[in-house]
């Protein structure tokens, strides 16, 4: 279990400035909510260590990891789509998170079994990521979350190209993962009733600030004219 | 406005090409550098156009062989009147074709070291093939083909392929001229020397004045533009005991010309003084009369070999095919 | 689109066929079974495939490293002048590229110069196979780099962010991600530098030292223009095709389409090219790269100035060259582009349909497939008597250059058109968007960056010909690639050296004009 902490973190992109601040108890669920261009994805690379910040700091459990690269971070991402390589088997994709060269002994094999399990999966190991559909897939990317063992789990809207029930299905999943292997979890998302299902609060977005963080059911419900906008009704 | 510039060029171009509708039109063959700006197409074309009230139209292909090919492969319907720029080594088969015409040109004014009786073909100008020297590379040049042929593998010297170039084929008629059935052993001699063997003159020349290597097979008259054109004394043409194999370039009119009179006229006037005149310095080759005060006093001078050799066209034609065999194997392949 | 890529592609087999048909008929009758049993020929058919292969594997093997470094070095100063600097080595007439080649190398060359300066007694000696390879690796290694670099740009930022994450280094995302991705584009890189290698003439006889050093093609030229024998020429010009075909259908086999998809975030950097070591060893390679192709041309750009300076200089000539260049060349990659866009969206139309996709890669490939002497001896064999070849000489000399340089447009533009219709096929039935309409709405935006590299590789490379400029014959015709022969014809070597460098520099020229006008404003 780890807890995030986010300061004064600066950067730019095109026209926007961008300035954030955000905290994450150990093993909590954040949701990440605002309109289109926000920069809500931005959050996710900087902490992820894909874009290089112009300054301020991320702590994870008080240790600053600001300038480690990505591989060195206690954090997985998962993208929308494009997590697996398409010419590798799902055994593979899943192993890569064990060692990035693929040298896989029987007991990475035995690990990577286990993760397909959990992620409802099992049996799976031979196919290629064109033979699975678009839930399958970011299952098997979770199963290589879970094989790498980072306690801080970023998910970019990963679930919203699914339809409606294996969405949740989906959400479900992430949760219980959550709770058994003790993540932290950020999930950025257009849907309110998913940062309802899973987040315990919530940080709402808007041209590069966080401009409302609490209670989900809270930020929901604010008065902001910009969540107002952007909830709509 | 990007594609219309070059289609007004084109057009230009276009309208060159299919001027001068009504003038008598005769179209003369011959290699491309024959025609270049320099060369003594441009030089000749307006003197001979006034002569006879017409136009010549070049068409100017790679060189001697591809000349002869393209006649072969046209034959009857070809449209060329005059096929100007065979040598001695391609007339028996230019003439085997049967697409040329007896010239009935009067000969006489002719002074070539040989005697030229042939009834098909009129030479326009000739050359004497030899081994050009940098003397600032090389102390002691070879003094005989076979001082060239012994001692190993220096001096170093640049070849053209008897298979794709004219002064290839003119070395290997060379020493067969010399050798004849030991021309095999010679050139096993000569093979350690060779530093390559080119497609065409063009690389090997330009080899040869980069320093690539101090001999390379050329014309005597080489040596005459490096005097009147750089001068510099540097490129000297050797000349050896046993001879120097000549080339003779003629030109001859076709069978199916439908300007037989103007043909005719064509070939007369590569004999006269104007057209002579204009050889040496534009094609680098040796006028075929005596055109007196005319010739540059370098052409005068360059050495004269003592013996010029030159087997007949039918022994050239006869015995190619093998001798160039015979010339692979014992250069090495 | 694709109607007329059949069309276009039945037309240009035909051609070439009726053009060999039109040799084989004409034949002397040779007897063809004595060619098997000559061994001559085997060994000048074994000695062209032992060169071609060696050139091809050593040219890839320089532009795999050099692309790599330059896809992962996306903000390298002055990659976008390296990139059209790529399209140079193919203007060059084969001779000033020999005399690049041995100004650096040679006996008297630069490199001997340092050693001697160094008081080292050696000697380098290129003439014979290292020379070839020198010299086929210098034409060769840009063309390559240009068609492998694309297959880079299909890979989404998303897959280099993954591998960030999971830490692979620079040697494990070549294995588990570069070599899989190069796997679809090598075959193909391969078969196309073989077959100029293949069919290679000057440079092969020139720089290999000896008669030993022999390709087909010179075969060829000893059956068509010295022993005139159609028969033996049409046969090994045949037999050339063949094993030229042969070897793209190879290619064609081990090659996988492998699919990367279109990724939702904008290209990012690569992490593991970001590091000092990393960025150093690409620089060095891309500059190892570099000085490889350039060192011979700035050798010939030094003759050049010189020659443009001191000798005298041809102004008439060279600028009524330099019009016809750009006059023949221009059209000539403009209607290879045309025709190449046809024929690769019909091949990746009709991927599925074995026999079309024959046909139409052949017809594809013809330029470079097909012997230059043999069409040439076809076409004036085919068409005297029936076609004044000197009245149509400009439109003759445009349409064997378009047909000669296609295969330039088509290899760019196939693996672009395929990527495009993976991608919008559906989105553009769903939306009825078809024929012309799709065309200006989708394709020409998204495909004017490829658009604009086939029809500046294609220009280019007809503005160096020879081939047709020469069948044709035609004086008014005199293209810089001509003049500058004439001029080492008559000694001038000097002004030779100053026309290879106007040459290389129009060619340099148009090529940015026509990457950057066409090309600007195109999508990524």
């Amino acid at each position: 279990m780890a807890s995030l902490e986010i300061r004064d973190l600066r950067f730019t992109y095109e026209d926007l400035v961008m300035r954030f601040d955000l905290d994450a108890e150990a093993g909590e669920c954040i949701g990440v909510i605002g309109p289109s261009g926000a920069g809500k994805s931005t959050l996710l690379s900087l902490i992820g260590g894909f874009e290089r910040p112009l300054g301020g700091t991320i702590r994870v459990d008080g240790r600053d990891i600001t300038s480690l690269p990505p591989s060195e971070r206690p954090v997985t991402s998962l993208f929308q789509d494009f997590n697996l390589f398409p010419h590798l088997t799902v055994a593979d994709n899943v192993g890569l998170g064990r060692n990035p060269g693929l040298k896989l002994n029987m007991a990475d094999r035995e690990h990577v079994a286990l993760a397909l399990r959990q992620v409802g999966l099992a049996g799976f190991e031979a196919r290629l990521p064109g033979q699975l559909s678009g839930g399958e897939r970011q299952r098997v990317a979770l199963a290589r979350s879970l094989i790498r063992h980072r306690p801080l789990l970023l998910l970019d809207e990963p679930y919203a190209a699914l339809g409606p029930a294996l969405r949740i299905e989906m959400l479900e999943l992430t949760d219980r993962l959550r709770k058994a292997e003790g993540l932290t979890v950020l999930l950025v998302t257009h849907d309110p009733s998913e940062a309802t299902r899973i987040a315990g609060r919530t940080a709402f977005v808007s041209e590069g600030r966080v401009v409302l963080f609490d209670r989900t059911d809270a930020v929901l419900a604010s008065p902001l004219p910009q969540v107002r906008q952007y909830l709509g009704g | 406005m990007r594609l219309t510039i070059p289609s007004l060029i084109l057009a230009a171009i276009l309208g060159i090409a299919s001027a001068a509708a009504d003038t008598p039109k005769l179209t003369v063959y011959t290699y491309s550098s024959f025609t270049a700006d320099w060369g003594p197409g441009p030089k000749i074309t307006p003197i001979f156009e006034k002569q006879c009230g017409c136009k010549i139209e070049w068409v100017g292909v790679e060189d001697g062989a591809a000349l002869l090919s393209r006649l072969k492969l046209e034959g009857k319907n070809t449209p060329a009147d005059v096929v100007l720029g065979l040598d001695t080594s391609l007339t028996a088969e230019a003439a085997s074709t049967g697409l040329i015409a007896p010239h009935g040109v009067d000969l006489n004014a002719l002074k070539l070291p040989i005697a030229w009786d042939d009834k098909d073909f009129v030479p326009f100008d000739y050359g004497t093939f030899a081994f050009m020297w940098d003397a600032e590379k090389l102390q002691d040049p070879p003094k005989s083909l076979a001082d060239l042929a012994q001692g190993g593998a220096e001096p170093k010297i640049l070849l053209e392929d008897p298979r794709t170039s004219t002064p290839g084929l003119g070395l290997m008629l060379w020493v067969k001229a010399v050798y004849g059935d030991k021309a095999g052993e010679i050139w096993k001699g000569i093979a350690p020397k060779i530093l390559t063997v080119s497609k065409s003159w063009d690389e090997a020349y330009g080899l040869f004045t980069k320093g690539e290597a101090p001999l390379v097979l050329s014309y005597t008259t080489s040596e005459a533009y490096h005097v009147m054109e750089e001068n510099t004394q540097r490129y000297k043409a050797l000349v050896f005991p046993e001879g120097n194999y000549m080339q003779i370039e003629v030109a001859g009119m076709l069978a199916t010309s439908k300007h037989a009179d103007l043909a005719k006229q064509f070939l007369q006037f590569l004999i006269s003084p104007d057209f002579q005149k204009a050889i040496p310095t534009t094609n680098w080759m040796l006028p075929v009369t005596d055109i007196g005060s005319d010739l540059p006093p370098v052409f005068g001078q360059l050495p004269q070999p003592a013996k010029t050799l030159l087997l007949t066209p039918d022994e050239v034609a006869a015995h190619r095919e093998a001798w160039i065999k015979e010339w692979l194997s014992a250069v090495g392949q | 689109m694709t109607r007329i890529g059949l069309a276009v592609a039945a037309l240009i087999v035909a051609a070439v066929l009726a053009d060999y048909v039109a040799l084989l008929w004409g034949a002397s009758g040779t007897d063809l079974a004595s060619l098997a049993a000559d061994s001559y020929l085997r060994h000048v058919i074994g000695f062209t495939i032992l060169q071609a292969t060696l050139s091809a594997l050593l040219a890839l093997l320089g532009a795999i490293p050099a692309a790599r470094a330059l896809a992962r070095q996306s903000d390298f100063p002055g990659r976008q002048l390296i990139l059209q600097f790529c399209a140079l080595p193919m203007v060059m007439p084969s001779v000033a590229a020999i005399f690049g080649i041995v100004a650096i190398y040679g006996r008297s060359g630069y490199l001997a110069g340092l050693a001697a300066q160094l008081g080292s007694g050696w000697m380098p000696n290129i003439y014979g196979l290292t020379g070839i390879l020198i010299a086929h690796v210098f034409f060769n290694l840009p063309l390559a780099i240009r068609l492998l670099l694309p297959a880079w740009g299909t890979v989404p930022a998303e897959s280099w962010r993954l591998a960030a994450q999971l830490g692979m280094n620079s040697r494990q995302i070549f294995r588990l991600i570069e070599l899989p991705l190069l796997r679809q584009y090598v075959p193909a890189a391969f078969a196309f530098v073989f077959i100029l290698c293949f069919l290679s003439f000057a440079v092969v006889l020139t720089l290999g030292g000896g008669p030993r050093a022999t390709t087909l093609e010179v075969a060829i030229y000893q059956a068509l223009r010295m022993d005139f024998d159609l028969a033996r020429g049409g046969a090994l010009a045949l037999l050339q095709t063949l094993i030229c075909l042969l070897l793209v259908g190879v290619a064609w086999a081990v090659s996988r389409r492998l699919d990367f998809g279109r990724g939702v975030l904008n290209a990012g950097i690569r992490m593991d090219g970001a590091g000092r070591g990393a960025q150093l060893r690409d620089f060095a390679t891309i500059a190892l790269a570099i000085a490889f192709v350039a060192l011979p041309i700035v050798a010939l750009l030094f003759d050049g100035l010189r020659g443009l300076l001191v000798a005298r200089f041809d102004a008439g000539p060279t600028a009524r060259a330099t019009l016809v260049t750009l006059a023949l060349g221009l059209p000539s990659g403009i209607i290879a582009t045309a025709l190449g866009y046809a024929i690769a969206a019909a091949v990746d139309r009709l991927r599925r349909r074995r026999g079309a996709v024959m046909l139409i890669g052949a017809a594809g490939l013809s330029g470079i497939i097909a012997s230059p002497m043999a069409i040439g001896a076809g076409i004036t064999l085919g068409l005297t008597g029936r076609v004044d070849l000197f009245a149509i000489a400009p439109v003759g000399v445009i349409a064997m250059n378009a047909l000669l340089t296609l295969p330039f447009a088509t290899g760019v533009l196939l693996p672009a058109i395929a990527r495009i219709n993976q991608q919008y096929d559906r989105l553009c039935a769903g939306l009825g968007l078809s024929g012309w309409n799709r065309f200006r709405v989708v394709d020409w935006p998204l495909l004017r960056r490829s658009i604009g590299l086939a029809c500046g590789l294609a220009s280019a490379a007809a503005m160096g010909d020879l081939t047709a400029i020469a069948l044709f014959g035609n004086p008014s015709l005199t293209n810089l690639t001509l003049l500058l022969y004439q001029q080492i014809a008559a000694y001038r070597l000097d002004s030779a050296s100053g026309t290879a460098l106007i040459l290389l520099a129009l060619c340099l020229g148009t090529f940015a004009a026509i990457e950057r006008g066409v090309g600007f404003r195109g999508v990524s």
